[in-house]
């Protein structure tokens, strides 16, 4: 549905970085407000800035970090508690550099770290569109960060070791496409936000892009390089550009945080930039991620699993693993099934989840909760022996592990409970 | 003193089968539609999850899903000459109570009715003659025919991913399924469930006897499906907790599994739960109805205006609800005058039990999975040497084995003791059971109507059933028996038990919920509530829809028609009433 | 999610005998069990250790109650204990209703939703009706066991020399199910036969049951006949005939079959 109305962007785009230099229409125009509006899809502004039950883009929206929580701002044209009184200078000082119109540093909760690469024309026709939207007077609740951490003043150090800043380079040597594709990931997509391990002052480790970190509030987002496991390796771009559009493909279904991705974000993308954004993906070597043994594995752990899984998993999932076609994702040879890192898969055990359900996959299947059924030793022992059988090979799980995890899911409660999925004004 | 809320197009009263396919029909028109639920809202995840819902005890035993008595029930006595008392707890039939209603908790044993069942009277006066039937039966024709039906049935199969193999498509003869059946457009959508032990046993024996066995069509998916709303249904895994469970993995067809997904996200459809409907409200003329008016759990009234008002609940509350509203003059089984809560009808069932000595492992099992045979239903045999009318077929059901209602003992095993726990060892995986499920005539003292002296929790006359089955269907019905156990004979079991259906009705063991009638529909508004597109003769923006629209019962679980049905009203309401508002058939 | 663990010592009991009063060491179980707010779940992985005191083999003298109870005094746990013993007989190697702890069952049973008959209508005007207008007694099983057990116990006294139920001998007792089967039996309110079909209802359902709720302990019921539980997968199986299901019985609550799950 948007190939056609926004075939012409990718083209534009593609021109501006070729710096022909094509004058670009500056304003407000309907034409710049569908851009940014599709901009707003593409780096899903509305997730983080909307809180449930509250009015889009008010902000309140409580981030997780591990230095505190960070309640996003309210990015409303309201002029006194949202944005309505800055210019386009202003917005762009905030997005490329991480400055607040007051000159105050913005925390990368609000990944302005890889908005950082957007041209100066998208940043605009996104504030061309943010200035449609209904101004709502709401003032977030005050950030609850670690002493003294609540002193933006920090961020100056912080961001001269770890801020490039600095919009997009297209590659000379690379396709349109993968440009484009490339772009919207580093970029307003800023999928490394989650995808990109983090070192321990909260900075994104670019030795390690996309290698799988962490989602926040105990979920794990996998590697997206071409680990044949761990990794896109397996999957085709159309594999990649279905799950995008409707949060599954042949191998998955989209979890958590990822769901809300899919929901409000990745679906609204056209089909071009999908492709773009999978041809970027698939061109990231395979990292090294570390080879489970046979010998890693406790038998007695796999015994076990094994009868846990007969007990309480086959009725969607099967007897080989391979779920039912269409309906109830597989296990066997699945990526996000051998994630280094398995919190997101003890998250779905214990609480469960749902589907992402967009027009072109309305039913949104879901999965009940294992919680009250399973201790963490027995959630432990079924998801190592899922992670290696069929075929498949990952680390083990521990009763650990799954404790930690469940500490998350009390304190949070279920994910797909707090999920806010709108479509946009 | 009522709140009046904000007037919408359509109001549904309940969220069950019918309400879920004509409100996702009427939405497609632009409308604005409420459905109103008396019960609790419920989703596969987390009511029906794989994780709990195999619970004997809580769901089939202790009714977990069901309509609770408590809110409400009925009166009920076999004749006039008796005074009726309250269905205290929940006995011969189990209506639902929740979104989706029965359809959450159903078998998913999906069938058409026989081209002859839609003209039952003319074409046995036609075939034996007008003395034939018994003067104090009051069978008649629909007023629609097999024909009219066959796309809605066709819908309704592929809504629901129906698993079965038919015979005769758009005139073809084929190898497989029931030789019996209406010609259909074109073959079920997905292929027959696998077969268990007991359909093997049963087809043997059938065949042996000349039958014509089949596999019994299943709306218990057979593979993954996607309907062509696009919603996603997974394949049964054959659990065997059909029958009073929901299904955990979305391959029994529901409202849940089927429709709501899609509909839910529709911005003009919305639903309330905890609502019970108490009032259709009319105008001053008595022939026009303004909305309707419902008690909250808080018991606190609220008038909801609307131009349409369709009732989509159960069978008993639909005609309990035109009575206490006022709509259609009701039935006086002395002077046989009046129409609404006549011919009301049910089903009648017998069983022969078999016991083995093969391995039938019966707890692997599908709510319509099952064996069938047709010979002896409707019209499909000479019934001029029997002397009766009406049939139904005789199958062998492997629904399940669940210990505390599904085991069978031989009659010889001592009721409790040490002889019952070795019956019960001996038998539980070595017995089967054939059952005949019959059609019931209605007749003229078989009715619904407002008790004198029970109330409702709203203080509204209870609903009051008088019925006990006719001469002419216990004779049926030995009939069939007798064919049931021929076909016990020819597996040779060890033992067997014949439980024939014996007078009189009770309500206490269960049977079937297949309670029809009371709103019957028909040509003549004389002895019919809704004409041939279910719209009451008297107030033209009131349809009635579901198994009380049936003027008797065939041989048959309803649930096939009244899906059927459900699409039929929605498609007159479309395409004809919406144009032109007002009676669609004029006398 | 609390997961509630306590093993309560064989030789105690939650209710003391003679005073109807929680006993110091049960106090906490009692409480869980009693005190507990409505409609919460609570995950009760209960060892209770081998089973209550039975009559010593060949001994007609009933032993102490040795379960904790929330809804039977120690008389009627008495009666119940004697009854589906009978009803359902067993010893170590074929496990029946005590082995399947059926008592502890139908008392947490009584004491709930059930016992209660919260779905049942329960306004008048009452009549007894014909039998095809099913129940139409004013108590609920709650009611219905407490009535009854008094008045069986005090026809039992009349009948012999002062003896309760739980003191008769294995036939007498056998005898005295008939007699209540057979309406032979007076009780003050109610047919002997209403309290009986509810009596070997409960004692099945505490037989055959999903362990969760207190009952076919250790799978005893589901043993006996082949059952191997809420399985959701039998698509392999279903069609290989003749051949017996290989895995052991599983319960809601998992392979353990003295895994409880306890609404209160």
């Amino acid at each position: 549905m948007h190939t056609l109305k926004f075939l012409w962007i990718p083209m534009a785009s593609a021109l501006a970085f070729l710096g022909c230099g094509i004058a670009h229409s500056q304003g407000n125009d309907f034409n710049n407000i569908q851009r940014g509006r599709y901009l707003a899809q593409a780096g899903d502004c509305i997730s983080c800035h909307t809180v449930k039950g509250g009015k889009p883009f008010a902000g309140g929206y409580p981030v997780e970090t591990p230095f505190g929580t960070i309640y996003s701002s309210n990015i409303t044209p309201d002029v006194v508690t949202g944005i309505g009184n800055w210019t386009g200078d202003d917005f762009y000082r905030s997005m490329h550099s991480g400055r607040r119109k007051d000159g105050q540093y913005l925390y990368p909760a609000c990944p302005y770290p890889w908005f950082t690469k957007m041209t100066r024309e998208d940043i605009n026709d996104l504030k061309a569109y943010l200035d449609t939207l209904e101004p709502v007077r709401a003032i977030p609740p005050e950030n609850d960060l670690i002493w003294p951490l609540g002193w933006r003043q920090f961020m100056a150090g912080w961001n001269l070791l770890f801020f490039d800043e600095g919009e997009y380079t297209p590659r000379q040597d690379e396709s349109m496409t993968w440009n484009r594709g490339a772009y919207l990931v580093n970029g307003v997509g800023h999928c490394a936000a989650c995808h990109t391990p983090k070192n321990v002052l909260g900075a994104s480790d670019k030795d390690k892009a996309l290698q799988g970190g962490d989602a926040g509030e105990g979920w794990f987002a996998p590697s997206l390089t071409g680990h044949e496991r761990d990794g896109l390796g397996s999957w085709t771009i159309k594999d990649i550009a279905q799950y995008l559009k409707t949060g599954a493909n042949k191998d998955t279904a989209s979890t958590g945080p990822m769901t809300e991705v899919v929901m409000n974000s990745t679906q609204h993308l056209s089909d071009a930039d999908l492709a773009a954004v999978a041809t970027y993906l698939k061109s990231i070597p395979a990292h090294q991620a570390p080879t489970t043994a046979p010998e890693d594995i406790d038998d007695q752990a796999m015994a076990r699993g094994k009868g846990l899984y007969v007990d309480q998993c086959m009725g969607c999932h099967m007897a080989d693993g391979k779920g039912q076609d269409e309906a109830f994702p597989p296990l066997a040879g699945s990526p996000p099934i051998q994630a280094e890192n398995a919190q997101t898969l003890i998250q779905v055990v214990l609480a469960g989840d749902h589907m992402a359900d967009p027009p072109s996959l309305p039913t949104g299947l879901a999965m009940p909760a294992f919680d009250w059924k399973l201790n963490d030793q027995q959630v432990a022992d079924v998801l190592t022996y899922v992670r290696n059988s069929w075929g498949n090979r990952a680390p083990p799980v521990s009763a650990n592990d799954v404790a930690e995890v469940r500490k998350d899911v009390h304190k949070y409660g279920p994910r797909f409970k707090r999920m806010i999925t709108h479509a946009l004004p | 003193m009522a709140t009046t809320l904000k007037p919408v197009d359509v109001v549904l009263v309940g969220f069950g089968w019918t309400a879920s396919i004509i409100a996702q029909e009427l939405t497609e028109e632009g409308l604005q539609v409420l459905a109103l639920e008396r019960g609790v809202d419920r989703a596969t995840v987390p009511d029906f999850a794989t994780t709990h819902i195999q619970d004997e005890l809580k769901y089939a035993v202790r009714n977990g899903l069901f309509q609770a008595p408590v809110r409400e029930t009925l009166s009920f006595r076999n004749t006039r000459s008796q005074t009726a008392l309250p269905m205290r707890q929940l006995g011969s039939f189990r209506p639902g109570a929740g979104v989706g209603g029965a359809g959450v908790h159903w078998n998913g044993q999906t069938w058409r009715f026989l081209p002859d069942d839609f003209v039952l009277r003319s074409h046995t006066e036609q075939r034996y003659g007008a003395d034939f039937i018994p003067e104090d039966l009051t069978i008649q024709d629909w007023g629609i025919t097999y024909d009219d039906l066959e796309p809605c049935y066709d819908r309704f199969e592929y809504l629901c991913g129906v698993s079965g193999a038919a015979a005769n498509v758009a005139g073809e003869r084929r190898k497989h399924g029931n030789p019996f059946e209406g010609d259909r457009s074109r073959d079920y959508p997905l292929p027959p469930l696998d077969r268990s032990a007991g359909s093997l046993m049963f087809d043997k024996a059938a065949r042996e006897l000349g039958y014509h066995p089949f596999a019994a069509p299943a709306a218990n998916t057979s593979r993954p499906y996607r309907n062509p709303l696009g919603v996603q249904m997974g394949q049964c895994t054959y659990c065997g907790f059909c029958e009073w469970f929901g299904c955990g993995n979305n391959s029994k067809a529901s409202p849940q599994s089927t429709i709501l997904p899609v509909l839910l996200k529709k911005d003009n459809f919305s639903y309330r739960t905890g609502c019970d409907v108490t009032r259709v409200l009319l105008d001053n003329t008595g022939n026009k109805a303004k909305g309707v008016m419902y008690r909250d759990l808080e018991g606190r009234e609220f008038e909801q205006p609307s131009e349409l008002v369709i009732l989509c609940a159960f069978a008993h509350h639909n005609v309990h609800l035109l009575l206490l509203s006022g709509i259609g003059r009701p039935y006086d089984p002395v002077t046989g005058t009046g129409v609404t809560g006549r011919n009301y009808a049910y089903q009648i069932t017998s069983s022969v039990e078999v016991f083995v000595d093969e391995l039938m492992n019966p707890y692997m099992g599908a709510g319509a999975l099952g064996q069938a045979i047709d010979d002896f239903n409707t019209d499909n045999f000479d019934h001029g040497p029997e002397g009766f009318i009406g049939g139904g077929y005789i199958a062998l059901w492997t629904t399940g084995g669940r210990p505390i209602l599904q085991h069978h003992l031989p009659k010889e095993a001592p009721k409790w003791g040490e002889g019952w726990k070795k019956s019960m060892a001996e038998n539980y995986l070595k017995s089967a059971s054939i059952s005949t499920h019959g059609s019931v005539a209605s007749h003229r003292e078989a009715y619904l109507d407002l008790d004198p002296t029970y109330k409702d929790i709203y203080g509204n006359p209870m609903l009051r059933l008088t019925f006990d089955f006719h001469e002419n269907d216990y004779k049926m019905s030995d009939f069939l028996t007798g064919k049931a156990e021929s076909i016990g004979k020819a597996m040779k079991p060890r033992a067997m038990n014949v439980k024939k259906r014996k007078p009189p009705y009770s309500i206490v063991p269960y049977q079937t919920t297949h309670n029809t009638g009371g709103a019957v529909m028909g040509d003549d508004p004389r002895t019919s509530v809704v004409n041939r597109y279910l719209q009451t003769w008297d107030v033209p923006n009131v349809f009635v829809v579901g198994a009380c629209n049936f003027p008797q019962n065939a041989g048959y679980n309803p649930t096939g028609t009244v899906g059927a049905l459900a699409f039929w009203a929605a498609d007159a309401i479309r395409k004809m009433y919406l144009k032109n508002p007002g009676p669609l058939v004029r006398i | 999610m609390e997961t509630i663990r306590h093993r309560p010592h064989p030789s105690d009991s939650c209710w003391d005998a003679d005073t109807n009063m929680p006993s110091q060491e049960q106090a906490c179980f009692a409480e869980h069990l009693c005190g507990m707010s409505r409609r919460r779940f609570v995950q009760a992985a209960l060892s209770l250790p081998v089973l209550m005191a039975l009559p010593a083999c060949g001994s007609d003298k009933p032993g102490p109650a040795k379960v904790a109870r929330t809804f039977f005094s120690s008389a009627e746990q008495r009666f119940i204990e004697a009854a589906v013993a009978r009803l359902i007989p067993g010893d170590r190697d074929s496990p029946g209703a005590i082995e399947a702890n059926v008592p502890f069952f139908i008392d947490l049973q009584l004491a709930g939703p059930y016992g209660r008959a919260d779905r049942r209508y329960m306004e008048g005007p009452w009549a007894s009706g014909t039998e095809q207008q099913g129940y139409q007694l004013k108590e609920n099983p709650a009611q219905l066991y407490r009535k009854a057990i008094a008045d069986i116990d005090d026809y039992c006294r009349k009948q012999f020399d002062g003896k309760v139920y739980a003191a008769l001998t294995q036939e007498q007792q056998d005898r005295l199910l008939h007699d209540m089967d057979d309406n032979k039996i007076e009780l003050r309110d109610f047919p002997a036969q209403a309290f009986f079909e509810v009596l070997w209802q409960n004692t099945q359902e505490g037989f055959l049951s999903d362990p969760m709720y207190g009952g076919n302990r250790n799978f005893a019921g589901w043993k006996l006949i082949g059952f191997p539980g809420p399985r959701y997968n039998y698509v392999a199986e279903i069609t290989q005939y003749g051949k017996p299901y290989p895995l052991p019985p599983v319960g809601i609550m998992g392979r353990d079959g003295t895994r409880m799950r306890v609404e209160v």
